[in-house]
């Protein structure tokens, strides 16, 4: 598998220079979210709003109703919880077209509690006006810049940083989920890093015997809820959710409300953090530890078809790309 | 041609207008009539250069929030007059002097008094905490605090495409307890937001009442100077002082100029029920009867005609 560095970075100053009313605004994680390079050869178009977060969306609002659209790069987690009565007021309300880059999504950051956006996707995704997308690989981190601000109003963005795996070769379109496999017996639905771990499943899955339909999500809300529902009621035996997320408000519950709003009995497991914080640690550890790794995955299917596949660590492993999390190391703040 | 109207005269009409719905209404946001009357007659009858306003006399009825679904949807800016290059933009921070607003338009010219019967109608967009569809308003500041940062952001961008005209944002002292307050001045000054000035109503009080009391702010004016705006302080009650502090030199920073004003200023009958000013509403039917014919004798009127209540 090819990992790309810094896929963030290029994508958006090839794209931010050739459009003047792109302002990239940063609130002193600019290296940390690989604008430190378009902040040294664009400083015109770069705004240090310095560690006051309250105030950089209100200004952010502000620019929008002079007619620009500012990107904003921070954390998610600080996109949101600090500011969430000037995202709501400045931003959300007024639709202007911001478009917050929310780094270090879920448990890709050793952070812990303070520094993990794990109810990122539920918060925003019930905000009017908002659109929420996700990146779950370094052609959807490339792409995601320019298709980000297309939005008629503003849009949040869950940003994957550092070397990046590049699973797709087509670029990311809002509201348009991948079929990644289109097997009968059971659903997986996934997003963001949640994706890649599905994939080593399914290879396991496939060849125990079992086929999956699996669907990577990257547009969150709007949310297709018709094409989830159509999906769900091809396979034989049930649906499973992934998340790097709470599984309360995030893609386990919206493929819940569609299932019930459509009068769809499925089994339904949701994979995610479960009405729990995270710790910080390492991302492999995390998402041993919390259950959003492939193993997880497999033994959720199991319990969807009620059949032992008798897969091991030791066989998911064999179909690692091991070189790719070798590659991966910890992530650092 | 008749003179242009003085912004002493318009500032008493305020008054009088505002005192007027709160009899009417059994209650309303007097005092702050009392302490603004004379800083919001200034911004719009001398110090911004606005455009005629572009919005109806009788506003029209709400018109539903901002949505893809709603493209007709307009903000209450146009009471201002146009946005282009050339006008200035005010905000209105503390959107419960909505009331205090609307009065001014209507006795600018730009409302009719008719606006005013809207005032909290379920229905209107005339809202007694100003939303941004509210006559006069441009964005939401009902929570405060974010005024200033929003209008610093815009002056940003018209100082980037080259836009004559500035930013104002009319404030109140009360929002200084907000952290976000600070925030806003010191991106202000960092990015030397000079097209960015404010006009705040010093009157030293709160919903809960004085601010000594409530939460202890010291010297606005050293604070904010140590976070790099220009200030100056006047009497906000005497118009040639806001004159003059509005030609502060601020160049490259913000310009924030203190009004300290009385909150019960031409309506000192007012001062029975301080500190529990922010909201006047009346007790008891005599205490109403007495504030009638008090302070319409201050404010040079008859008192105003009620109906059974």
């Amino acid at each position: 598998m090819e990992m790309v560095n810094r896929p963030y970075a290029s994508a958006f100053e090839a794209y931010a220079v050739q459009h003047p009313e792109v302002l990239c605004l940063s609130a002193d994680l600019t290296s940390s979210c690989e604008i430190d390079g378009f902040r040294d050869r664009h400083p015109d178009q770069f705004l240090s709003l310095g560690m006051a977060e309250q105030n950089m969306l209100s200004f952010a609002g502000g620019l929008g109703l002079a007619g620009f659209r500012p990107f904003i790069h921070s954390f998610g987690v600080f996109l949101y919880r600090r500011p969430y009565d000037q995202l709501m007021a400045s931003i959300a309300y007024p639709r202007r077209k911001v478009r917050l880059m929310g780094f270090l999504p879920g448990v890709t950051t050793p952070g812990g509690m303070t520094h993990q956006a794990i109810e990122d996707i539920s918060v925003m995704r019930t905000i009017p006006n908002m659109t929420v997308l996700e990146a779950g690989d370094a052609t959807e981190v490339e792409s995601i810049v320019a298709e980000a601000d297309t939005v008629d109003g503003p849009v949040y963005c869950r940003i994957l940083r550092g070397s990046v795996p590049r699973l797709f070769d087509t670029p990311l379109r809002i509201g348009q989920m991948r079929v990644l496999a289109e097997g009968d017996d059971v659903l997986v639905v996934t997003a963001g890093i949640a994706t890649e771990e599905a994939m080593r499943a399914r290879a396991a899955l496939d060849a125990a015997g079992v086929a999956v339909r699996h669907l990577h999500l990257n547009t969150l809300k709007p949310f297709d809820a018709a094409q989830i529902v159509e999906h769900a009621a091809s396979v034989r035996h049930g649906v499973v959710t992934l998340e790097n997320h709470l599984v309360a408000g995030g893609i386990g519950s919206m493929v819940a409300e569609a299932l019930a709003e459509a009068g769809l009995a499925r089994k339904l497991v949701r994979l995610g953090l479960q009405d729990t914080y995270a710790h910080g640690g390492s991302r492999p550890y995390l998402m041993r530890y919390y259950g959003l790794d492939a193993l997880s995955l497999v033994h959720a299917v199991e319990r969807v078809t009620g059949q032992e596949t008798g897969i091991t660590e030791e066989a998911l492993g064999a179909v690692r790309v091991d070189a790719v999390h070798s590659a991966v190391k910890a992530e650092a703040l | 041609m008749r003179n242009a109207p003085r912004s002493e005269d318009i500032a008493l009409a305020i008054r009088r207008r505002v005192f007027e719905h709160t009899m009417r209404n059994n209650g309303g946001y007097l005092s702050q009539a009392c302490s603004a009357a004379e800083q919001l007659a200034f911004l719009y009858n001398e110090a911004l250069t606005l455009g005629p306003s572009t919005m109806p006399m009788i506003p029209p009825p709400f018109g539903g929030v901002p949505s893809a679904q709603n493209p007709d949807y307009v903000t209450g800016a146009g009471y201002n007059g146009p946005a282009a290059p050339e006008y200035d933009r005010l905000f209105i921070a503390p959107a419960h002097y909505a009331l205090v607003a609307y009065a001014c338009l209507i006795e600018v010219g730009r409302m009719a008094p008719e606006g005013l019967e809207m005032f909290n109608q379920d229905g209107s967009s005339v809202e007694m905490i100003g939303a941004e569809h509210s006559p006069g308003m441009e964005v939401h500041n009902g929570t405060l605090g974010i005024g200033l940062s929003t209008a610093a952001g815009l002056a940003w961008g018209r100082k980037r495409r080259g836009e004559p005209g500035e930013v104002c944002v009319f404030m109140s002292d009360g929002e200084v307890q907000e952290g976000q307050t600070w925030e806003a001045v010191q991106a202000a000054a960092h990015h030397e937001i000079g097209n960015l000035w404010a006009l705040m109503d010093v009157n030293r009080q709160q919903c809960d009442g004085a601010m000594d009391d409530v939460m202890k702010v010291g010297d606005i004016a050293t604070k904010l100077r140590n976070f790099g705006a220009v200030v100056a302080e006047v009497d906000a009650h005497d118009l040639n002082a806001l004159r003059q502090a509005r030609a502060t030199p601020h160049d490259g920073q913000p310009l924030i100029i203190l009004a300290h004003s009385s909150p019960t200023k031409g309506m000192d009958f007012l001062m029975r029920r301080f500190p529990r000013l922010h909201y006047v509403r009346f007790k008891t039917a005599q205490e109403r009867d007495e504030m009638n014919i008090a302070i319409a004798q201050e404010l040079g009127i008859d008192p105003i005609v009620l109906e059974d209540h």
